[in-house]
């Protein structure tokens, strides 16, 4: 395999194939993790390490596991990795994992752990398919981070819980965006993320499904 | 038909497969569950030490925690009891159990909106170094506007005056009632009094700010601003937990024994 190909399959995902702004997959945990950069990180590891290893493991055993009960082995491999990930987390950053509370265990239904395993690991060795795990990770890790230092700073000030801009409930100057704190901003940041995205990479645009088209009145109506 | 494609090949397949994975998930659980605990019990440590201003981060907590003695108070009589191992004791699990105890509020009593009720709570005591106590930090919790906060109180061995509040566990909106998390207005507690000149909790919120020259100001605290339902939880759940039906008795007790042992040695 050569160099190329690896970092093809590392970086496509992070800015051309990116699991959130283009297949806008893994949307819920990205809404709910990211009021902090501390959880939103804790949360880019667990997703990143689940990810690039289900997708190792299942690769390797994907020649023994008939079609029919593929997507419950999937799951299966899937669940033990995001089990093990929760519990290691309870252990070694127990006061950091509690904001995540659920969302740690709801990586399992993170639709990019599912659908890089059935789109990718399916059908290819298994070091490919860690890279694409990998890279999906560090995709939706780009994201997050983003997302989650633009709500930390804006929205509470701080970056890292360490004080940037001091607030005015403090003695500060700046005055917080208390909208930023809560889940439906990161909705609409991610929908600006992809406005510039598409801007600048015109080729993710996709086609209207419908088309609104000037022309002749209903035959029955008149125009108003 | 090949192999691959027969019923009993995928069952065996599925069956290796999740054995495999649950021997895994088993190993990590059994592995990881005394460390997992040590962090659960230090997590509470800290939240315990917080609300005295005993913790820094990187301090030795076990070295913190020698100072502080875990108590069993049984609020049916406001005493302490050996009834039940302060290490294992879950007040929490112990109030949905009539069994341990715990009681079903009715529901006009219910101000902190809490449902359950145990009979025996865990309280922690800090000693002076001739062995009188010095302060008493009490569970509280209560319902706001999303959720059940969770915190402890500190009250000064006179069982009247506040040392400090702190809220460990809740959902309350960030900025607005999530700011009870903040220092400025956790700082507003410390000398407070609760109870009034006639023994009833006078303890509470309220909203505009405190004027400093009114004779209540004692008994009062800013609510948060932005948050009158989270400040009003506050307000229901420090009244309901000081009441009769809380640590009233307790707190009685233990002033009765300070004002004792002062008149007795006039000289601390």
């Amino acid at each position: 395999m050569s160099d190329i190909n690896t970092k093809k399959i590392l970086a496509e995902p992070i800015a051309d194939n990116n699991p959130i702004i283009l297949q806008v997959l893994g949307i819920c945990s990205a809404l709910a993790v990211t009021s902090k950069l501390e959880t939103a990180l804790i949360m880019c590891v667990g997703l990143t390490v689940v990810t690039a290893f289900s997708n190792l493991f299942y690769s390797l055993v994907r020649n023994f596991i008939p079609g029919s009960i593929r997507i419950i082995a999937q799951m299966t491999i899937a669940a033990t990795l995001v089990i093990l990930v929760d519990q290691t987390l309870k252990a070694v950053a127990y006061e950091a994992s509690k904001p995540l509370s659920v969302f740690v265990g709801l990586i399992l239904t993170n639709c990019i752990v599912m659908g890089r395993l059935e789109a990718y690991a399916q059908s290819n060795p298994p070091w490919p398919s860690f890279l694409d795990g990998l890279g999906n990770g560090l995709g939706y890790s780009a994201i997050l981070v983003i997302l989650a230092t633009f709500r930390e700073l804006f929205g509470s000030g701080k970056l890292m819980g360490v004080e940037i801009l001091p607030l005015v409930t403090e003695g500060g100057w700046y005055t917080p965006n208390g909208l930023l704190l809560l889940p439906p901003s990161a909705f609409f940041l991610i929908g600006i993320i992809i406005w510039v995205v598409r801007t600048w990479k015109p080729q993710q645009q996709e086609k209207p499904m419908f088309s609104i088209q000037s022309g002749q009145p209903h035959p029955g109506g008149e125009a108003h | 038909m090949a192999v691959k494609d027969t019923k009993a090949y995928a069952l065996w397949v599925a069956f290796v497969l999740c054995l495999v994975c649950s021997v895994l998930v088993t190993g990590a659980a059994i592995a990881l569950r005394p460390v997992q605990q040590s962090a659960k019990l230090d997590d509470k440590r800290k939240n315990i030490l917080r609300v005295v201003n005993m913790y820094e981060p990187g301090i030795n907590l076990d070295e913190a925690f020698k100072k502080i003695t875990p108590k069993i108070v049984d609020l049916s009589t406001g005493q302490l009891s050996d009834a039940v191992d302060p290490a294992k004791y879950d007040q929490y699990a112990a109030a949905k159990d009539p069994a341990q105890g715990g009681q079903v509020i009715p529901g006009d009593d219910d101000i902190a909106k809490i449902k359950y009720m145990p009979r025996y709570v865990t309280v922690y005591y800090i000693y002076n170094e001739d062995g009188s106590p010095k302060t008493v930090i009490l569970p509280i919790s209560g319902y706001g506007l999303w959720s059940t906060l969770y915190g402890f109180l500190a009250v000064e061995a006179d069982g009247n005056t506040v040392v400090g509040i702190n809220f460990y566990q809740h959902a309350e909106t960030p900025g607005l009632g999530g700011e009870v998390d903040n220092q400025k207005w956790k700082a507003l507690w410390p000398g407070k009094k609760i109870y009034d000149d006639k023994g009833q909790v006078a303890l509470h919120l309220v909203k505009g700010g405190v004027n400093p020259d009114s004779p209540e100001a004692t008994h009062q605290v800013d609510a948060l601003a932005g948050a009158s339902l989270t400040s009003n939880g506050v307000s229901n759940l420090v009244h309901y937990w000081l009441s009769d039906a809380g640590f009233k008795s307790f707190l009685e007790q233990l002033g009765q024994q300070h004002a004792a042992a002062a008149s007795a040695t006039p000289t601390t």
